[in-house]
């Protein structure tokens, strides 16, 4: 069990951006048909999504974000000292999406600025790695800006994984105040199941040619995909999921001293309603503290549980709010964490369109 | 047996009769959907959770029982 705890470091603030591009799963039939993905529908609750054009990329989705975030909270950007970029989805393999994010942004040379690239998890690594070296004297203000465009990475042809997952990107102020207390992250990984959800080429093992961009089709249903596009083995990551998930949330939350009915709001990586809801009864728990937006956003990967506080927590996080926040998903990686959040500010959502805020 | 049987209906949402030696995988109902429901009732209902590598070793209903009931 690695367990970590912070004390007096919090989230003041935080924006979201997602395409303007709305894609409606029971119409997106150009490659299977209506009824194939009613029934996909009403099996993962995914209504509609948001897919970026050509020009917009997860960066666009946090530069909208972070503007945004930095105009309605008059933030000094001479304060900024830190700016991570969380992203499986970055500009480019070199250099860092967040040095480019730093210039775009007019943030100061001083600015540490870096990525984690991780997955669905990796807002509550990435919290927890700024939150450590926030802890310490020294740095004033920390943006911590995670995107995703998914829509680019599956084929539309592979329907295990075609309907579920969307773009968007947050932007979220992380500074020290005592008020915040105590908070919590239990951080895991089995890189055995590293082969449950890949993209197999296009890095360094197997690098980009003319036949891992080829489609092929890849099994009994007849799904076609590149070596270049991701996959994701369902049932494997089902299993994974119901075996890891509510253990690592009851010892994270007795680890930090708290009873799983006290929470206000118990946020999910938004994988699928029936992932999530069958959890959720597994673990007992109050559907009316548990955010959703499976239905207008999807899958967005690391983006989801924050995307899910501003979509669905904005004007219901004044005063002192206790947040579990829990993820999990390639790698395999998964965290769980016991977030205080007290007077978090924020935003309306921003749409995006050609790389622009909208 | 029979409430095995009555899950599985419920879960490949199947109206003709299951048998026990069905191969299940020639059910026109067999999807990855499916699978999931599968899943999730072989964990709610018998505390068994297959890898699929396991799970592809079943070929019919009965296989699939034994799998639930053996411990």
């Amino acid at each position: 069990m690695a367990f970590i705890q912070y004390k007096g470091v919090g989230i003041t603030a935080m924006s979201a951006a997602v395409p303007k591009r709305v894609i409606n799963n029971r119409e997106y039939t150009e490659v299977f048909s209506a009824e194939e993905a009613n029934e996909i529908v009403d099996k993962t609750g995914i209504e509609e999504r948001r897919f970026s054009d050509e020009e917009t990329c997860s960066s666009d989705l946090c530069f909208a974000a972070a503007e945004r975030l930095i105009t309605d909270n008059n933030i000094n950007k001479e304060e900024v000292d830190l700016l991570v970029f969380i992203s499986q989805t970055p500009d480019y393999r070199m250099p860092a999406t967040s040095c480019t994010l730093q210039d775009r942004l007019g943030l100061p040379n001083s600015t540490i600025a870096f990525d984690i690239t991780l997955g669905c998890s990796a807002f509550i690594y990435g919290l927890s790695v700024v939150y450590s070296m926030m802890e310490h004297s020294g740095l004033r203000k920390a943006l911590l800006l995670d995107g995703e465009t998914r829509s680019k990475v599956y084929s539309p042809r592979d329907r295990r994984s075609a309907f579920l997952f969307g773009d968007g990107g947050v932007a979220v102020l992380i500074e020290r105040d005592s008020k915040f207390g105590t908070s919590t992250f239990s951080l895991n990984t089995d890189g055995s199941r590293a082969d449950l959800i890949m993209i197999p080429a296009g890095g360094y093992r197997k690098m980009s040619s003319a036949d891992t961009v080829v489609e092929k089709v890849v099994d009994e249903f007849g799904n076609m995909r590149s070596e270049e596009q991701g996959y994701m083995r369902g049932g494997d990551v089902f299993n994974f999921v119901i075996r890891e998930i509510p253990r690592d949330i009851k010892n994270t939350v007795a680890y930090a001293g708290k009873e799983i009915e006290g929470f206000d709001y118990v946020v999910f990586h938004q994988a699928n309603n029936f992932i999530n809801g069958y959890i959720a009864k597994k673990m007992k728990l109050n559907a009316d503290r548990i955010p959703s937006t499976i239905a207008k956003f999807g899958n967005t990967s690391s983006v989801s549980v924050p995307l899910t506080i501003v979509s669905e927590l904005k004007g219901k996080l004044n005063g002192k709010k206790d947040l579990l926040l829990t993820a999990f998903g390639v790698g395999m990686t998964w965290a769980t964490g016991v977030v205080p959040f007290v007077d978090c500010n924020i935003s309306d959502i921003v749409e995006v369109e050609h790389g622009q805020a909208v | 047996m029979e409430k095995f049987k009555e899950l599985l209906a419920e879960a490949l949402e199947r109206e003709d009769e299951i048998k026990m030696e069905d191969e299940f995988r020639s059910y026109d109902e067999w999807s990855s959907i499916a699978y999931l429901s599968i899943i999730a009732f072989m964990d709610e209902v018998y505390d068994t959770q297959l890898e699929e590598a396991e799970f592809k070793q079943l070929k019919t209903v009965q296989d699939m029982y034994n799998a639930c009931t053996k411990k």
